[in-house]
């Protein structure tokens, strides 16, 4: 497994690694056994609540509020940290082993100048002079491609970029020159090309200044571009663990491969397949193997006791009584068909010249778009590139534009309010947040019987069965009827988001990036049911993302839009095997992907998914 | 940010206009013979018509209004019904005195209000923490006027008789001439005081340590007294600086009931007398200097904030 | 369908933590209340504020003589027709307390009351409307926040005499702006929410999205505002009336008593005793009961994320 000297100890070693809640000393994460060798990058993959994050901190000697370290121990360069004193932990911390955080917004001081967040971790570390200091300073950060002048030293943190702030993150952590670095899903919120560039920066001084790294990420295709071992997280405990290649193509666990089924697939060859039901919180997890309940291959053994450990030569070991006849199943390259296409019909809904503006920045530039009846089409772009303001202007949240939208041939008025009861129906709004877009204060049943009783008046009688009817569309039992928002889980409530919208029978659906906050999984179930839904119901979707993987898996035509204006539309296929913009082609070089990754397929416009390079400036 | 200060001082000098009118208002402009209504109905006709000649009430509302204005702005703060001196003259030992009480609980109240609630902050969760919130929650639910009372019971009559009950400084004497007398009343208002700044103080300091920040400064092994002091309570004090200028601000008028409990030389017991006598004058003077005071300190609270947040000092406006 | 089969594990989710049963739900300040009375702070508020309240209102019933009547020397010592002792005008302390209760209890209520329907609505409509209107009505508020409740009610005094209507309705539109600049922030919050929008996307009235999709999300705030008011209320009131600008003499009224009897403070203290304890220990019950409703707001909050 390793090929560290036998003289020196690894770097990371962990055994047996427990963690509970203070109170109720339910497990959050358990058995955990890690080991890095100097230069080696172990990605540590998992879904909300797998209790990676809180291994990744324990590395460091930290658990957050509500857990305490119930038993084994975790070694750095052979000192154990539950025996070490406090001034000896806080040696350790920033000299031997970094932090990348997850928010670079919060984790960043903003009343304190970036210059002095820099140069703290060096007076408290690196014992160096104040010369040697400044030096190290502006070395690191041009490692990162930023400045290192007085001025940019002055800002705060508030002054800079996502990107910017998250490469003063990395080169915190790597200015004191670790040992060890733990990166805490370091690119999530950032925009794909600023994603890629990170990634690309990461990789680069591990290699170059021979750091163990732990990745802590849900995106496995992030992980597949960036580990050398990749490990697999489930309900606290490591599943499966692996070289990279021996974990993406050819897994052993159940989990593993559903879970690589489910992220889509940028070359789309497959569809996305979603795993049912969800994780078990602390304190809820059975006495037998915890994916037993969503497992389809589960026997009577399976539900009695966890699975132990299973070497399967190599470095690869797996937690499953079903290990042997998994192997008969290939990897992420198998799998169903893509979908089937759908017979589209005439334009339904028509953007005309669109220009819109916030107060009196102008957003969006000379817009047209069409949606044909059954069709889906997706909106592409980054943050800041309008595609939510042009949903807005659609559904009539945004008034302040000029140009036509159209329904059928009929015009609408800009705002809502000005609409007709009928226009307001034919296009419902699915939002992005599924946490805020329900009435916390309303059951279910009562936001989709007001949603009936609005768009079909009359009928109070039967309203309980209409509701029934509207859930079980969307695979929701009627026992959620009288649930409360906060207890669902985020994809219940994007389901119910999602009745919502449907149960006004409306033309076209709007989705506005309303599987961004989801995990993988029940992402991929949620597109699931809305394939599905486009077969029986025949709606037009209105598809906004900024992942252009998951397009792929859904529509039929894409419009790619940057900086307010649409800069080329197409049938997905065309636009993704031959795109004609630069902008384009440049989006998908920079997309992770896991096929790529593995040198299985390649990606139209760049070669195995490196970015563009780190780049020079500081500019985004 | 001078776009955004020289906004909010215009905004300010509105404001104190539409007090000025409101306070002339409520005094002289509503219906009926304001000065019969003033003086009652037994006063003598002469004094009524004495008191409609200095109101102007023969002439229309509007230039009552700006007589009036005018008047206080060019320092003739009118002649007071009651002792027929001028306002100005009445005011002038006066504020001083007030202003003296409220800079000394101030100046006292402000530091130990924020070290207090960092301590139960640093503190959190044990027996001390426990004590010290309810302690300040049970100060904070008293009227002033119960806190002084008690105070004097304590202190002054029966458990010990340490301090004057009431302040008799001499008519021309100044506060800081006597200041035992100062004592009770300067303690009164601190108590008042304190329990809302620390408890803000607290419940930020809480808030700070738990922060992501916070958390990153002790994950690079900076040692804790740095993390404390240089990460921890600037951002922590920023809530604790507003609500102490809006404290600030809510002692120009809490110090009305505590100087007629001490029966203090100053602003407060002044207006009390004057409503009593129905000196409108004088009460219109008053009532407008107090809220004067009341709009300016929380005009320097919103620009301390500004000030002391990073990012709103740097925002471009 | 891969995705057709209902979700097996809804019916095992587990619910959200220390939620109330739903029945409770559906009204959130219901909801909050609950959760509050499990507080041992807001159970001994209650407490205290029961037994004051009781004090004040079954009092009279029980005084042993009438407020006004003369019963021995003044500001003596307790004897046995005067529990207490007298007075400065020689009357029963004892009787004169348990009269002088109601006055400040139904000051204070009905001063709250007016404060808070006031500033409910204005709040709610700034934070909903925005723009203009909102910017109108929160500069209207800050003249009328300039100045501080008492110096504003005395103000008015000073021009129409003691008068306890207009005591209440000063304290009350002096009670509004604050209330008005707390729901408008708490509202505020709402009203940038997603179901909002959602509300106004499917073209629901306006009353309808005040009243039904921000109000009652705002009643956590609204409580603890309640709280406070009354709390303030009851100092202020009892501080008019400590000032004489309450109820009038030869009633009995705790803030008017511990003015009556300050005088004679060293020699006979109970006259101002008994009023004292009885104005603080009702502030401090308020007070516990407002804070173990914010506490049981915050916690309840904490489970909609």
């Amino acid at each position: 497994m390793s090929t560290q000297l036998a003289s020196a100890p690894s770097p990371v070693q962990v055994h047996n690694l427990r963690i509970v809640l203070v109170g109720s000393r339910a497990d959050i994460v358990d058995e955990i056994v890690i080991d890095i060798s100097p230069g080696e990058v172990l990605g540590l993959v998992g879904e909300s609540g797998s209790g990676k994050t809180t291994v990744g901190m324990a590395l460091l000697g930290y658990t957050r509020r509500g857990g305490v370290v119930d038993g084994g121990e975790v070694l750095i360069e052979g000192a154990n940290l539950a025996e070490l004193r406090d001034a000896q932990l806080r040696k350790i911390r920033g000299g031997v082993i970094s932090y990348i955080p997850q928010d670079p917004g919060t984790a960043l001081n903003p009343a304190l100048r970036i210059g002095t967040q820099l140069s703290e971790m060096l007076e408290a570390h690196a014992g160096l002079s104040e010369a040697d200091r400044e030096a190290r300073i502006s070395e690191t950060l041009s490692e990162v491609a930023l400045p290192s002048d007085r001025d940019f030293l002055r800002r705060y943190p508030h002054q800079l970029s996502g990107g910017q702030q998250q490469r003063v993150a990395i080169a915190m952590a790597f200015a004191s020159r670790p040992h060890v670095i733990v990166c805490d899903e370091p690119t999530t919120g950032l925009d794909v090309t600023t994603q890629a560039r990170v990634l690309e920066t990461v990789k680069d001084l591990c290699r170059s200044h021979r750091v163990a790294a732990l990745y802590v990420s849900h995106d496995l295709a992030v992980v597949a571009e960036l580990a050398d071992r990749v490990a697999v997280m489930y309900a606290g405990r490591i599943v499966e663990s692996g070289t990279r290649d021996q974990l993406f193509s050819a897994p052993r666990h159940p989990y593993t491969q559903r879970l690589l089924r489910a992220v889509p697939d940028l070359a789309g060859k497959r569809a996305v397949v979603g795993i049912p039901g969800r994780a078990p919180q602390p304190g809820h997890r059975p006495s037998g193997c915890f994916f037993e309940p969503r497992c389809t291959l589960a026997e009577e053994r399976c539900g009695q006791e966890f699975p132990p450990v299973s070497d399967l030569g190599s470095g690869h070991a797996v937690r499953c009584y079903r290990a042997a006849d998994t192997a008969a199943k290939a990897g992420v390259t198998d799998g169903a068909a893509a979908a089937p296409a759908i017979d589209i019909g005439e334009a339904v809904l028509t953007v005309h010249e669109l220009n819109a503006r916030h107060g009196s920045n102008q957003v969006l530039f000379d817009v047209n778009l069409t949606v044909a009846r059954h069709e889906c089409l997706a909106l592409v772009g980054e943050s800041g590139s309008g595609k939510t303001t042009l949903a807005r202007c659609v559904a009539g949240l945004h008034k302040n534009y000029t140009g036509q939208v159209s329904l059928a041939g009929t015009v609408l008025a800009p705002s809502a309010r000005g609409r007709t009861s009928d226009a307001r129906r034919q296009i419902q709004y699915v939002f992005q947040n599924p946490y805020a877009s329900l009435n916390p204060r309303r059951t279910v049943g009562q936001t989709i019987a007001r949603q009936l009783e609005l768009f079909f008046p009359g009928g109070r009688r039967d309203i309980g069965t209409r509701v029934a009817a509207c859930l079980e569309r969307v695979s929701l039992p009627d026992t959620a009827i009288n649930r409360f928002p906060d207890q669902l889980s985020g994809g219940e409530r994007q389901r119910v988001a999602i009745a919502r919208a449907l149960a006004a029978e409306p033309a076209v659906l709007v989705c506005d990036e309303i599987t961004s906050a989801l995990d993988v999984s029940v992402q991929a179930a949620i597109i699931d049911l809305l394939r599905d839904l486009r077969q029986e119901v025949g709606l037009s979707i209105l598809f906004i993302t900024h992942n252009l993987a998951l397009i792929r898996t859904i529509a039929d035509r894409v419009c790619v839009m940057t900086g307010g204006r649409i800069v080329e539309t197409g049938a997905t296929e065309t636009v993704f095997e031959s795109p004609s913009a630069d902008y384009t082609r440049q989006l998908l070089a920079n997309t992770p992907s896991i096929e790529a990754a593995l040198g299985e397929v390649a990606v139209a416009g760049a070669g195995s998914g490196s970015g563009s390079g780190s780049g020079s400036g500081s500019g985004e | 940010m001078t776009k955004f200060l020289v906004r909010r001082i215009l905004l300010g000098i509105l404001t104190l206009f539409a007090v000025s009118v409101i306070v002339f208002v409520a005094t002289q402009a509503l219906p009926g013979n304001a000065a019969r209504a003033i003086l009652g109905k037994d006063a003598t006709p002469a004094r009524v018509h004495a008191l409609e000649r200095q109101l102007h009430l023969n002439e229309s509302v509007f230039s009552q209004f700006t007589h009036w204005l005018g008047g206080i702005l060019t320092g003739n703060l009118g002649t007071s019904a009651a002792t027929q001196e001028p306002v100005s003259q009445l005011l002038s030992g006066r504020i001083a005195n007030s202003a003296f009480l409220v800079i000394v609980s101030a100046v006292i109240a402000i530091p130990l209000s924020i070290a207090f609630g960092s301590w139960l902050a640093v503190k959190r969760d044990t027996a001390v923490d426990y004590v010290g919130s309810t302690v300040s929650l049970v100060f904070a639910s008293l009227p002033e006027f119960v806190i002084g009372i008690a105070l004097v019971l304590v202190f002054a009559t029966s458990v010990f008789h340490v301090l004057p009950a009431v302040s008799l400084i001499p008519p021309g004497d100044h506060a800081w001439d006597h200041l035992n007398a100062v004592i009770l009343p300067a303690a009164t208002l601190i108590l008042a005081v304190t329990p809302y700044i620390s408890r803000i103080m607290r419940g930020s300091m809480v808030e700070v340590l738990e922060s992501d920040y916070v958390t990153m400064a002790r994950l690079k092994g900076l040692p804790e007294r740095t993390v404390i002091v240089r990460h921890a309570v600037p951002n922590a004090i920023v809530p604790a600086i507003q609500v102490s200028a809006l404290q600030l601000a809510w002692m120009a008028g809490g110090i009305v009931l505590v100087e007629v409990v001490f029966s203090f030389p100053g602003v407060g017991a002044l207006l009390v007398d004057a409503v009593g006598n129905r000196d409108v004058p004088t009460v219109q003077a008053l009532a407008l200097i107090i809220a004067a005071v009341y709009v300016v300190l929380n005009l320097a609270a919103d620009v301390l904030t500004i000030l002391v947040t990073p990012r709103l000092r740097t925002a471009e406006r | 369908m891969t995705s057709g089969a209902i979700d097996p594990s809804f019916a095992s989710a587990p619910a959200a933590p220390a939620a109330p049963p739903s029945r409770l739900r559906r009204r959130q300040w219901l909801a909050t209340l609950a959760v509050a009375l499990k507080l041992t702070r807001t159970r001994i508020g209650l407490v205290i504020v029961t037994v004051i309240v009781l004090i004040a209102i079954l009092g009279p019933l029980f005084a042993p003589h009438s407020p006004t009547a003369f019963v021995g020397i003044p500001n003596s010592g307790p004897s046995s027709h005067a529990l207490f002792g007298t007075d400065q005008l020689g009357r029963d302390v004892w009787s004169r307390f348990l009269h002088g209760g109601i006055s400040v209890i139904w000051l204070a209520v009905a001063s709250t009351a007016v404060g808070i329907v006031l500033g409910l609505i204005v709040g709610l409509a700034a934070a909903y409307a925005g723009g203009a209107v909102d910017e109108t009505l929160m500069r209207i508020c800050d003249v009328f926040l300039a100045f501080p409740p008492i110096v504003f009610a005395l103000l008015l005094i000073s021009a129409f005499g003691p008068n306890l209507l207009l005591l209440v309705l000063t304290v009350g539109i002096s009670h509004a702006p604050r209330v008005a600049r707390v729901m408008r922030g708490a509202a505020l919050q709402v009203v940038e929410r997603d179901f909002v929008k959602a509300a106004e996307a499917v073209g629901e009235s306006r009353w309808r999205i005040l009243f039904g999709e921000l109000l009652p999300n705002v009643t956590s705030p609204l409580l603890v505002e309640i709280g406070l008011r009354l709390t303030y209320s009851i100092a202020i009131v009892a501080g008019l009336s400590f000032l004489g600008f309450g109820l009038q003499p030869p009633h009995a009224d705790w803030g008017l008593m511990i003015n009556e009897n300050r005088l004679a403070i060293a020699v006979q203290p109970w006259g101002v005793l008994l009023p004292v304890l009885a104005i603080a220990l009702l502030t401090v019950g308020t007070n516990l009961i407002t804070d173990g409703i914010a506490r049981a707001a915050i916690g309840l909050d904490r489970g909609d994320s």
